[in-house]
């Protein structure tokens, strides 16, 4: 267990280091991601040390977005005032974005199983 | 009475209260439209409503509890690294899919918000809207637009492709697998990760790769895009 949280803090802080030093558009969980993603690959981490933290925190990550959705709350006056515009782009670009990338994939996968 | 509210503990208290209540009624009825964030979300908000708290006293412990987004993120690799040969059999597929996903997402989200008569301010903000919060309110900010506005949308967005991203995605024949992780990360980032792990592991490990992916593809592209259609 506090393996598994030092490792997992290990690369949070890693990714925030890289993040901020080279001051990337990318945050430093995203970097800290990939970072580990590779370190358990090149067997640098054993997957045994960190697996029950993570399976914890992956599991409960929709409980996390609660208190920041909650805030949606604070911006109901600026999002009243081009509600329009700001309501038509997030609804239907947000179908365009599932259905472009699900059938995109979806038709590389159907060819790659004709080539099998 | 009112500071007993208003204390951190009690703010992480009714959180995850609301949050345990939503998911037990989504898990007995198993509707989309009872999606556990989303009914949390709004639950709290009347509570908020009618205790009269300020949101930001709420948030004071709210964001104790979101503070766990970042290690979370990271702990997404774990998945990622055990679905790896799933995802290199791929290939360059992977990288195609997310890429045209993020330009197609660029160009709709800002196009119908310029045809909708959208100020500036707004269509750049709206822009980024499919990457993860952190991602989005950085491209917001250096292009000019409201990175508050843009983290209001981001979430909008990720529960809208929490909700009914399954739904659409099942009508276009995308069921389960890599192309659903992939799709629910790339449109609606961790809100929709979160869903798609209810899926399996080979979902919540694609949407772990399409949050960053995207995320990177969508910080670099952005940019550009503003750069050739000067709005």
């Amino acid at each position: 267990m506090i393996e598994g949280l030092f490792f997992i803090f290990l690369f949070l802080i890693i990714g925030e280091a890289i993040s901020k030093a080279a001051d990337l558009p990318v945050p430093g969980n995203v970097i800290g991601m990939v970072l580990l993603t590779f370190s358990l690959s090149r067997g640098w981490v054993d997957i045994s040390k960190v697996k029950g933290v993570a399976d914890i925190l992956v599991k409960n990550l929709a409980l996390l977005f609660v208190p920041p959705g909650v805030g949606l709350m604070v911006y109901f006056d600026l999002l009243k005032k081009e509600w329009l515009a700001i309501s038509v782009s997030w609804f239907l670009s947000t179908f365009v974005v599932l259905g472009v990338v699900g059938i995109v994939q979806k038709k590389f996968d159907d060819k790659r199983r004709q080539g099998d | 009475m009112i500071s007993f509210l208003e204390t951190h503990a009690f703010s992480i208290f009714i959180t995850v209260a609301v949050f345990f209540l939503s998911q037990k009624i989504y898990l007995r009825f198993k509707y989309f439209w009872l999606n556990p964030v989303m009914i949390s979300i709004i639950f709290l908000m009347i509570y908020i409503k009618l205790t009269g708290i300020p949101y930001s006293t709420y948030f004071e412990g709210g964001k104790i509890i979101s503070f766990f987004l970042g290690p979370s993120v990271v702990a997404l690799g774990v998945p990622l690294y055990l679905q790896l040969e799933e995802i290199r059999k791929r290939g360059i597929s992977i990288l195609v899919s997310i890429l045209v996903g993020s330009i197609s997402g660029i160009i709709n989200a800002a196009g119908l918000a310029f045809f909708m008569g959208g100020s500036r301010e707004v269509i750049v903000s709206i822009v980024p809207k499919s990457v993860t919060t952190p991602i989005a309110m950085g491209i917001s900010e250096k292009l000019g637009g409201i990175p508050s506005l843009t983290a209001a949308i981001v979430i909008a967005t990720g529960i809208l492709g929490a909700v009914m991203g399954p739904v659409f995605l099942r009508l276009l024949k995308v069921k389960n697998g890599v192309p659903f992780g992939l799709a629910m990360g790339a449109a609606s980032h961790g809100i929709g990760t979160s869903r798609a792990i209810e899926e399996g592991e080979i979902e919540g490990a694609t949407g772990g790769l399409a949050i960053c992916l995207n995320g990177v593809a969508t910080a670099i592209l952005t940019p550009i895009f503003i750069k050739i259609f000067p709005l």
